[in-house]
């Protein structure tokens, strides 16, 4: 509880304002743009879109069943990856949090190894592995599984998959920060007053790390429904997900104020669950404080 | 007195092996001799040889490391500042605004990043007649833009956990508050700020959205000519590249890791 | 010329945050010289009230005059007062003989000057062997030292000390408290304490204030805190105290006499602003009654039947707790000051409790 001495701040509003008026320059500014351009006409000119103003972009959006079911599709496809995040990175983080110290940190460090390495290339990888002559039809065909390679490639399983696999360690790292902090003590506490292992985890595991789970989720979810590379890489031509729509008509169609209006619908979607972690990110903050 | 059950046990190596396979994969076929990169063609070193002639490869990577160069280093200095000024100084006015634009980035689609800033980008150009050419300059703008996001998580997070107590200490002991940041702060979340510059310098080099967004002709990065390539298929040079990096950066994490371990014990 | 007995000038200091008042009105006149102890319990807004002192804080309302001047509105690098904090605050990232000389090289002294001043304390506090090391290198006490010499090298006109003893072992405890009085004796330099321990207090300091929920209850020295508490709370906080509630029967000059419920016909001596019915408390120290099997003989002690319902021996002291008639338990020490050849006092036994009316305390709040 301090309250800031009240002397010269000119050098405090200096550390203040910097990054702040950067960001409102590179930040902030850039989406009060898309509104207005969302709100344009695309006409052949530089730059492509016209000054006037209407809705047409959103109205067709709206009417048109592809974007709907786009948009649909893309929070299923991140609403999926999060949850298969969830259950494969749980049991990780708490294994990690469980070990002694030594073993902890190299645990750790081999979770955010990958994260290191080039998400394009680790995306890459996973062609290799799941195309036709890659290592798992390979491996199917050798264990005698399968006569012919299964398609697996340039399916919907690959996305997920390529989805889950790049973004599991945001999953697995916040949710390690909460159990770590957890004293795992008041686990064998409730063992000692008869609770079983499972009545142990949903009982006193699980609310104390619901804060993590929630990061965690938010951290995968959100930038997951925006993916590009992915989909694009791994994914069919049909498989139509909203950060291929927009990049497409953007840089495809020539149609700024629709990827705009795109990009929009996509801001307006995601901005409860965004709104969600910050709020989430400041009682975490306060209550580890 | 913590113990693992093998339920967990079981995960955790399933999870580590999900994650490392793709890795060992890739290396193992960058030695491939064929062209049909996934089909073994006996043991060559051939592609890495390839790849340090590819004229447009060291280009990029020339023109990556530079950006990933600069922009890290901007994005740790706005970083700290943000960092600081969100820990430290209270309350002030617009601190919301200023809080939520600085984790924004963390979780913002980058093709919405992407857009927005290029579109920025053509509306100054417009106005202001720059910039007249899209690279460098607007490549390296929009990477310390989200860079400076993690750069202050992490400082954030340091300067939470410090003494507070140090600091006021200094001041009673004579030193202004702005001194005090030099003399006592900066060096206790110095190692946080390298950790948050080498953090922006990996996303920068790594970026493939954003770039290919707000890039111009002739500005292309290592992701950029990469993903052009892989566009078409598996590769086996780009087995080669990716292999390299994939030891470079492995050797370096572990290296460290090693060396700070050592200090730890030593001390 | 500053009068020395009012070196620091407190007047209506108060520190709110929002609307908890944390400090509350408080004026204190602290002497030059004197080592000044703020004793409270937690929360009690002593370390508040610190806070203010080293100018970390800015009081809601009040002055503060150290040496005749007002320092109210002085940051605290430009104060004349240094704080040892209670984490100690050493410098992690620089040496022993770096984190002592700070103050000094953002003074701008000259390195010549520097070096003597810091071998000058370095003796003071007996840190010769530890000039180079680094800060995770010491031990507790060693530490302490450190944050005391980084403090004292500035020779500061008040010196603030945040809880010192309260992280030392309780040997290395009694040690520093001889080794602080020692220095300030030396020195001269007046220390203003805060603790939360009352013997630290007591042992330490030529006067003490009391502090409750921002107020001051009660400063003076020692002996008189202990002797002549004021207020039920200080009597009870310091030491441990029996009180009595009853109301007032007679109220003579030089005495008052009491009909309690617990111990029956009271006296106390001394003047006091009380009238016939009035509602007092009679308070008496464990170590001013006297127990034993036989009535006591001096007609003007106050006794009071009782039966032995717990006791110890603590080697040098023996502790009673002694039931009275009422069912009220009251505690009684005694000095085991020679072997007596008498019949020692033993649980279940009926005995008498006495004091003399001098030793009765009255309370009225």
């Amino acid at each position: 509880m301090t309250t800031p001495i009240k002397e010269d701040r000119l050098w405090q509003r200096i550390t203040v304002a910097t990054p702040y008026l950067w960001l409102l320059v590179f930040f902030l500014l850039p989406f009060a743009i898309i509104l207005r351009i969302s709100l344009a006409d695309p006409i052949i000119a530089q730059p492509p879109y016209s000054q006037t103003i209407s809705f047409d972009n959103f109205l067709f959006l709206l009417s048109d069943k592809m974007y709907a079911l786009t948009y649909l599709k893309s929070v299923l496809m991140a609403a999926a990856a999060t949850v298969l995040c969830l259950l494969l990175g749980f049991p990780m983080a708490y294994g990690i949090a469980c070990s002694n110290q030594a073993t902890r940190s190299l645990l750790l460090l081999l979770v955010v190894l990958p994260f290191w390495i080039s998400f394009l290339l680790r995306v890459y990888a996973w062609m290799g592995l799941l195309n036709n002559y890659g290592v798992i039809n390979n491996v199917l065909i050798w264990l005698g599984l399968t006569d012919q390679p299964i398609q697996i490639m340039y399916t919907d399983t690959a996305i997920f998959i390529g989805l889950t696999y790049t973004y599991l360690p945001f999953m697995i790292l916040p949710l390690y920060a909460t159990l770590e902090r957890m004293d795992l003590d008041l686990i064998d506490a409730a063992m000692d007053l008869g609770a079983s292992r499972t009545t142990a985890f949903w009982d006193i595991t699980w609310p104390l790390a619901r804060a993590g789970v929630i990061a965690g989720c938010l951290l995968v979810f959100i930038p997951a429904m925006g993916e590009y590379v992915i989909p694009y890489l791994l994914g069919g031509p049909e498989t139509l997900l909203i950060g291929r729509v927009l990049f497409d008509e953007f840089f495809v169609n020539r149609d700024w104020p629709l990827a705009s209006a795109v990009a929009v619908v996509l801001l307006a979607l995601l901005v409860v669950p965004i709104v969600f972690l910050q709020k989430s990110q400041a009682g975490d903050a306060e209550q580890a404080s | 007195m913590k113990r693992r059950s093998r339920f967990v046990f079981s995960v955790l190596v399933f999870g580590y092996a999900f994650l490392y396979i793709p890795l060992v994969s890739v290396i193992f076929y960058s030695f491939n001799d064929s062209k049909l990169a996934t089909v073994w063609g006996g043991f060559s070193t051939r592609w890495y040889g390839e790849l340090f002639r590819n004229e447009q490869i060291l280009d990029a990577t020339i023109l990556s490391i530079r950006v990933a160069a600069t922009s890290a280093t901007l994005a740790t200095i706005f970083g700290t500042m943000a960092g600081l000024a969100l820990v430290r100084f209270g309350r002030f006015r617009g601190r919301m605004l200023f809080s939520g634009m600085i984790t924004a980035p963390l979780v913002m689609p980058e093709v919405i990043t992407g857009l927005s800033l290029l579109l920025l980008f053509v509306t100054l150009q417009q106005v202001f007649g720059w910039p007249a050419q899209r690279g460098f300059s607007t490549i390296t703008i929009a990477h310390t833009t989200f860079s400076m996001a993690y750069v202050a998580v992490i400082v954030q997070s340091r300067l939470s956990a410090m003494d507070q107590s140090l600091e006021e200490a200094a001041m009673d002991l004579g030193c202004r508050p702005a001194r005090v940041v030099v003399d006592i702060t900066l060096p206790l979340i110095a190692p946080a700020m390298v950790a948050g510059w080498l953090l922006a310098f990996t996303l920068s080099l790594d970026d493939l959205v954003i770039a290919s967004f707000v890039s111009g002709p002739g500005s292309n990065t290592l992701p950029m000519y990469i993903f052009s390539k892989v566009k078409l298929g598996v590769t086996p040079d780009i087995n080669a590249l990716a292999s390299l990096f994939i030891l470079i950066v492995s050797i370096t994490l572990l290296s460290a890791w090693f060396v700070i371990k050592k200090q730890e014990r030593n001390s | 010329m500053t009068d020395n007995k009012r070196f620091i000038r407190i007047r209506g200091i108060s520190k709110h945050f929002g609307d908890f008042a944390a400090v509350d009105n408080v004026d204190l006149d602290i002497g030059r010289g004197e080592l000044f102890s703020i004793l409270g319990g937690s929360g009690c807004g002593k370390t508040t009230l610190l806070r203010v002192l080293a100018g970390f804080e800015s009081p809601t309302a009040g002055s503060i005059e150290i040496d005749g001047v007002d320092i109210t509105s002085v940051p605290p690098y430009e104060r004349p007062v240094n704080m040892m904090f209670q984490s100690y605050a050493i410098f992690p990232h620089m040496t022993v003989e770096k984190n002592i000389s700070y103050g000094l090289r953002k003074d701008r002294v000259s390195g010549a000057d520097i070096a003597k001043r810091v071998d000058e304390v370095i003796d003071l506090v007996q840190l010769g062997d530890f000039r180079n090391r680094n800060p995770d290198q010491l031990s507790g006490g060693q530490r302490q030292r450190v944050a005391l010499a980084r403090a004292l090298i500035k020779r500061p006109k008040v010196l603030l000390l945040d809880e010192p003893l309260a992280a030392l072992d309780k040997k290395l405890r009694e040690h520093t408290q001889f080794e602080l009085m020692n220095i300030q004796d030396e020195l001269g330099i007046t220390f203003v304490v805060v603790t939360h321990d009352q013997e630290e207090a007591m042992t330490l300091s030529t006067r003490i204030a009391v502090m409750e929920q921002g107020r001051f209850l009660q400063v003076g020295e020692p002996k008189e805190i202990y002797e002549y508490p004021n207020s039920r709370f200080v009597a009870d906080f310091i030491g441990t105290i029996n009180t009595f509630e009853g109301e007032v029967t007679a109220a003579n000059v030089g005495s008052i006499a009491v009909n309690s419920q617990d111990g029956g016909a009271l006296t106390a001596l001394g003047e006091h602003d009380v009238e016939v019915g009035d509602a007092v408390c009679i308070a008496v120290r464990p170590e001013k009654i006297f127990i034993s099997h036989d009535e006591p003989e001096d007609s003007d002690d106050i006794r009071i039947k009782g039966i032995v319902d717990d006791l110890g021996y603590l080697g040098n002291l023996s502790l009673y707790r002694v039931r009275l008639e009422s069912g009220r338990i009251i505690l009684v020490s005694q000095q085991n000051r020679r072997r007596s050849a008498k019949r020692s006092i033993e649980w279940e036994e009926e005995i008498w409790v006495s004091w003399r009316p001098r030793s009765s305390v009255v309370l009225v709040d």
